[in-house]
């Protein structure tokens, strides 16, 4: 029976794709699918092509399709990233260059048309009202303070790019489990209300999306991540897919990493909702009839998702800017660490007063503390830390205050507890950013898409 | 007897807009049981009233052993409109570890 071979490419923009070699050279795969965009990265490349009309894709796409190409093209390898962030056809110039460069030879397809940040006012007007989906909030609050907006589109793209014969396939926002459904139904010439064998394909599509968070990396538990065997080396997942949606997830021979039980289905629930509708452009995935065998060796065999139809929308992610956010850090060793961070704390609060700082909200973290855990550090440990670090941090609409405060802090070196640490207070204020997800009509979005194939090099 | 979650099962953690969201797996169907009867949104909501949380849900997959959790309006608008250190929610996991319920003695996998 033919079964087709998918390894997972980065999990986010800057992950590493050292991985990916080992799955190209070792584990067999015929496709990479690579997610270089969470929820926010489309923010960065906002301000990236605010700058520079013809950046806006993520740059790491080139460096990566540069190593490992040639790796690639010896092994038969259709590689398909969403590296094309907000500028699809600019990220298929950059990588172009490269390969004319080097005198490599590459069909490289783009999709386009997942932005509608042009056409919010041209959707409300035909009757989208793009309220945002949790609150219901009208958009008008926030119109003007629109950065991107972008709809995440399913996996019908990426597969008639794969058909018109492309080698390497660059989107924008699209679904992340659609980088592996895509090949999945093209392979397989799967039917597009086919919802069991799609939502097979979303499913291992899910559980490759985060690279090494499929294989054994970020283990959530107390004990059990020390054994996770050579993170040095850690591989990528790899899924082996048969016609009728059942697959094995593995990894390459000889990497570090674990495929079992309990890392697949960490990841499975990872970012998750309600399990038992779990949305894509796709088809809604049921995770409730699953069922994963562990084979052990690596080796985790995948079966039972099932399908429902699509929904008639699809979910569109646009960001506003939200004000600016001031940061200070300053540390404290024994003896009262605590003691003097939470000093500090109530000096550089009586200087914001003073100062007559318009401040919408405020943070105060003891790192070392309970910066990560929250209410939920036990107190018992407190008092007696070796060392302590502040961090406090600002949201204000004003830029000039987010950039001030951080300006507080060098002051108490010498004017305020004793035995400081580093002074690495100053940051620059970050823009702040609200996230707004809404529904539109899916034809309204699929009418604009297009596939464009060109040959490079 | 009471038991810290951290000793009988695991968890991953991440985020969607607001939400935080949560895995919480037993190593095995007897610690599931004990999981699915202790752990519930009422317990849930106690733990993490300190971030200020919304709603809680919570469903039970009884095929991987797993709760899934969702805590609305947990991370201040969003991981990038957040001040926390813990933007993306990813600790929220580790703060569940620290729930105690109780359970019965001799659970398999008890660490």
């Amino acid at each position: 029976m033919k079964t087709v071979r998918i390894g997972a490419g980065l999990g986010f923009y800057g992950d590493s794709w050292q991985p990916v070699k080992a799955s190209i050279e070792r584990g067999g795969v015929q496709y990479i699918a690579s997610d270089h965009l969470s929820e926010l990265t489309l923010a960065i490349l906002q301000k990236d092509r605010q700058k520079d009309p013809s950046a806006g894709y993520a740059r790491d796409g080139v460096p990566m399709l540069a190593e490992l190409w040639p790796l690639a093209a010896k092994h038969g390898v259709k590689l398909i990233l969403n590296a094309g962030g907000l500028n699809p056809q600019g990220a298929r110039e950059a990588i172009a260059k490269v390969f004319r460069a080097k005198g490599w030879r590459a069909r490289i397809a783009t999709v386009t048309g997942d932005s509608v940040l042009e056409r919010i006012d041209e959707l409300r007007t035909a009757g989208e009202p793009m309220a945002h989906m949790d609150s219901g909030a009208d958009i008008a609050g926030v119109r003007e303070r629109m950065l991107f907006a972008n709809a995440y589109l399913g996996a019908q793209p990426i597969a008639e790019a794969l058909a018109k014969g492309a080698d390497i396939v660059l989107t924008g926002r699209v679904a992340d489990a659609a980088l592996t459904l895509g090949p999945l139904a093209h392979e397989f010439g799967w039917r597009w209300d086919d919802w069991d064998r799609l939502a097979a394909g979303l499913t291992l599509g899910h559980l490759l999306e985060c690279s090494g968070q499929g294989s054994g990396g970020n283990f959530g538990s107390a004990g059990e991540w020390a054994r996770i065997p050579d993170y040095a080396h850690l591989g990528y997942p790899i899924a082996e897919v048969s016609t009728d949606g059942r697959a094995v997830l593995s990894k390459a021979p000889g990497t570090g990493g674990r495929v079992s039980f309990d890392t697949v289905r960490q990841q499975l629930l990872y970012e998750v909702h309600d399990p038992h509708a779990y949305f894509s452009p796709d088809v809604v995935l049921d995770m409730g009839t699953l069922k994963f065998d562990d084979e052990g060796g690596d080796r985790v065999r995948v079966c039972g998702a099932s399908g429902a139809p699509r929904p008639p929308t699809l979910k569109v992610v646009a960001g506003y800017h939200d004000g600016w956010m001031g940061t200070g850090m300053i540390g404290f060793a024994w003896p009262e660490a605590y003691a003097k961070c939470a000093k500090s704390a109530e000096v550089i609060q009586t200087l914001v007063r003073e100062r007559g700082w318009k401040v919408e909200d405020s943070n105060i973290e003891y790192i070392g503390y309970d910066s990560l855990l929250g209410a939920n550090a036990d107190p018992a440990y407190r008092d007696q830390l070796n060392e302590c670090f502040l961090r406090m941090t600002i949201r204000t609409q004003d830029k000039a205050v987010a950039e001030a405060f951080g300006r507080l802090f060098p002051w108490l070196g010498l004017s305020g507890p004793p035995y400081v640490g580093t002074m690495k207070a100053i940051q620059p204020a970050k823009e702040l950013l609200g996230i707004w997800p809404t529904l539109v009509a899916r034809e309204r979005v699929e009418s604009k898409v297009s596939i464009e194939l060109e040959r490079a090099g | 007897m009471k038991v810290g979650l951290w000793r009988i099962a695991h968890a991953r953690s991440g985020d969607k807009a607001d939400r935080a969201d949560i895995g919480l797996f037993a190593y095995d169907a007897e610690t599931y049981a004990v999981l699915k009867r202790e752990v519930t949104r009422e317990r849930l909501a106690t733990h993490f009233a300190g971030m200020g949380i919304g709603a809680v849900e919570l469903w039970p997959l009884d095929n991987i052993l797993a709760l899934k959790i969702v805590l609305n309006a947990a991370l201040q608008g969003g991981a990038a409109r957040s001040l926390r250190m813990d933007n993306l929610g990813k600790n929220v996991a580790a703060q569940l570890l620290r729930m105690e319920i109780e359970a019965p003695a001799g659970l398999p996998r008890l660490r």
